[in-house]
């Protein structure tokens, strides 16, 4: 069984981001950039799989500019078996990215496809979802458990009230939350192992997607920010200051 | 154009995220319809009838509808979708799961979780976990929108009088199937609407303690229970008791935060709630710096003692 993982290059999740003062945008120049955390979690349980045997071969890909190659050879040290870059400096928005991956589902046609529940940075949780309709495929969108067997995912999801099981027919999308698993750190000898993996790069045209974006940012702001309030002695303080000052009890 | 808008129900109950979701229709402006797609859901329908502002509901009813599969939920609003718009639906979990799947087919974007409605085409979404807000405009035919439920005042849920249409129910795609549900039990009120949240972190040490300390806290305050990821993580509570960047989002009246450090991924699903009580031994924690009202000590002495002194 072969398995395709999206991944995408976000600024990392403990950089502090700043809104640009010209409110274009976020200013992420000289922003750490790592690899999606939830998209970390995809690869490794396509590791897991590969361990276990059940899948045979791990491709992952990568949508956007020539850097996402960093992202693509720590997916490679992890244990992916070859890695795609599909290169373009626009600005890629979720159906963009889906149509690309749906591309190259054509081409591959793995049996699994595993993708980030959401990318930190837009926040979107879309890209799985949008995928699995433009690949005719079915979803299993938030998985916190995945088994394989008999053609099947059967999955245990996350949702508002607790935990759903749900079985799909492979060929089959499955976006991760933050439970499916722990992922491993990068070994030393396997980032340089990972050097000679083969990486393909491809352009938007050569897939024959059209990736203009279907959303202008018109502008981007900095929420209402809160202020510290007061350090209070004691808990009957408390008690007086959420009753007469807050008013909520 | 009219608005269609999905309700969120578990075929018993119409969910009161729905009544967000109609909030911000009426904010785009034109007749709104809510589709309930369920399986024995006519209690749902008869209640979305009663919506205020609701023109007219639309009931597919049909056993493949029964537990919201994504594939068979999306062909069902793709089955009207040329009637509208506008589709939106509360960015709950269902709602984030399907809403994608209709947009693709459509060929149009997703705006995922609007907080703000400008216009009938542009609207406010956050990103980076809240710590900017994106206006964004669409120059889709469709607009497909999800809707992040504490950003609209809901509308009453009594009042109206729209006229209810069965429709056809979109066949099973036969792509996927429920298994089962484990829900948590809801004693309390429900975390998303409740007024009052009790919030507990890693600083509560383990499941037990959760327990002890906090549930007394929630059933003095009438609170709902919330947790950090760590303590659900850790195994302390359930997954849905998350809130944050990629769990839930809350914007009670008040919030009460206990060993909770305040990352940002954290803060991301809290900083709008309108009063925020920190309690923390750590007096540098980051929480602090969104709280209105702080304590600094240990938790295992300072929620008892707030236990007792509410009487
Ligand atoms: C992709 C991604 C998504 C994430 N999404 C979320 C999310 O949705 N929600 C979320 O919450 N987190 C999320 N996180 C995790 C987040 O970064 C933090 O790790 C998490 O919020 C920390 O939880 P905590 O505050 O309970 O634990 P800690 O940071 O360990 O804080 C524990 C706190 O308890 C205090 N404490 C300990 N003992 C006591 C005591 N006896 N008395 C008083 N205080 C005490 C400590 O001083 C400390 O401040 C996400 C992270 C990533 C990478």
């Amino acid at each position: 069984m072969k398995i395709l993982v999206a991944i995408k290059r976000v600024v990392d999740f403990n950089v502090k981001i700043r809104v640009k003062p010209d409110r274009s945008g976020v200013d992420v120049a000289d922003a750490k950039m790592s690899m999606n955390p939830f998209d970390e979690i995809a690869v490794e349980e396509a590791v897991r799989l590969k361990e276990a045997g059940t899948a045979s071969e791990i491709v992952v890909v990568s949508c956007g500019v020539a850097q996402c190659q960093e992202v693509l050879r720590t997916a490679l040290a992890l244990g992916a078996d070859r890695a795609i870059l599909v290169q373009s400096d626009e600005e890629l928005q979720p159906l963009a990215v889906a149509k690309l991956l749906k591309a190259l589902v054509d081409r591959e046609r793995p049996q699994l496809v595993i993708l980030g529940k959401q990318a930190i940075d837009d926040d979107s949780n879309q890209t799985g979802q949008m995928l699995a309709a433009l690949a005719g495929m079915p979803q299993a969108t938030f998985a916190s458990k995945l088994d394989i067997a008999d053609g099947r995912a059967t999955v245990v999801r996350e949702v508002d009230g607790g935990l759903e099981t749900i079985a799909v027919t492979l060929p089959a999308v499955v976006t991760t939350d933050l439970r499916l698993n722990e992922p491993r750190y990068v070994k030393l000898p396997n980032i340089m192992k990972a050097k000679s993996k083969p990486l393909a790069v491809f352009s938007t045209a050569e897939l024959g997607v059209d990736v203009a974006p279907r959303l202008e940012t018109i502008s981007v702001s900095e929420p209402a920010r809160r202020s510290a309030g007061v350090r209070l002695p004691d808990v009957k303080t408390l008690v007086e200051k959420l009753k007469l000052e807050a008013k909520v009890l | 154009m009219a608005i269609l808008v999905l309700a969120e129900h578990d075929n018993r109950t119409l969910h009161p995220a729905t009544l967000n979701a109609v909030a911000a229709a009426q904010r785009i402006g034109g007749d709104v319809h809510l589709l309930v797609a369920g399986h024995g859901a006519g209690a749902v329908a008869g209640a979305a009838a009663r919506v205020s502002g609701v023109a007219r509901v639309l009931h597919a009813d049909a056993p493949q509808l029964a537990d919201a599969l994504a594939e068979n939920l999306a062909a069902q609003v793709l089955a009207v979708a040329g009637r509208y718009g506008h589709i939106l639906a509360p960015a709950t979990a269902t709602g984030k799961n399907v809403l994608p799947r209709v947009a693709a087919t459509l060929d149009v974007a997703q705006i995922s979780e609007i907080v703000a409605v400008l216009d009938a085409d542009t609207f406010q979404r956050p990103i980076y976990a809240g710590n900017a807000l994106a206006t964004v405009r669409s120059a889709d035919a469709v607009k497909v929108a999800t809707v992040r439920m504490t950003a609209f005042d809901p509308v009453a849920p009594e009042g109206g009088h729209a006229s209810v249409e069965s429709i056809p129910a979109a066949a099973d795609a036969g792509l996927s199937r429920f298994v089962s549900r484990e829900t948590t039990r809801l004693e309390r009120p429900e975390l998303t609407s409740a007024r009052i949240v009790v919030s507990g972190g890693r600083g509560l040490g383990s499941g037990g303690n959760f327990a002890e300390l906090l549930e007394p806290l929630a059933d003095k305050l009438g609170a709902a229970l919330g947790a950090s990821r760590a303590a659900v993580d850790a195994g302390y509570v359930p997954n849905d008791y998350q809130i944050g960047q990629t769990g839930k989002i809350v914007a009670p009246q008040l919030y009460i935060a206990v060993g909770i450090s305040g990352a940002i991924q954290h803060l991301a699903g809290m900083k709008d709630a309108k009063v925020i009580v920190a309690i923390n031994k750590d007096p540098e924690a980051p929480i602090f710096s969104v709280a209105d009202y702080g304590l600094v000590g240990d938790l295992f002495t300072l929620v008892p003692e707030l236990v007792a002194a509410l009487g």
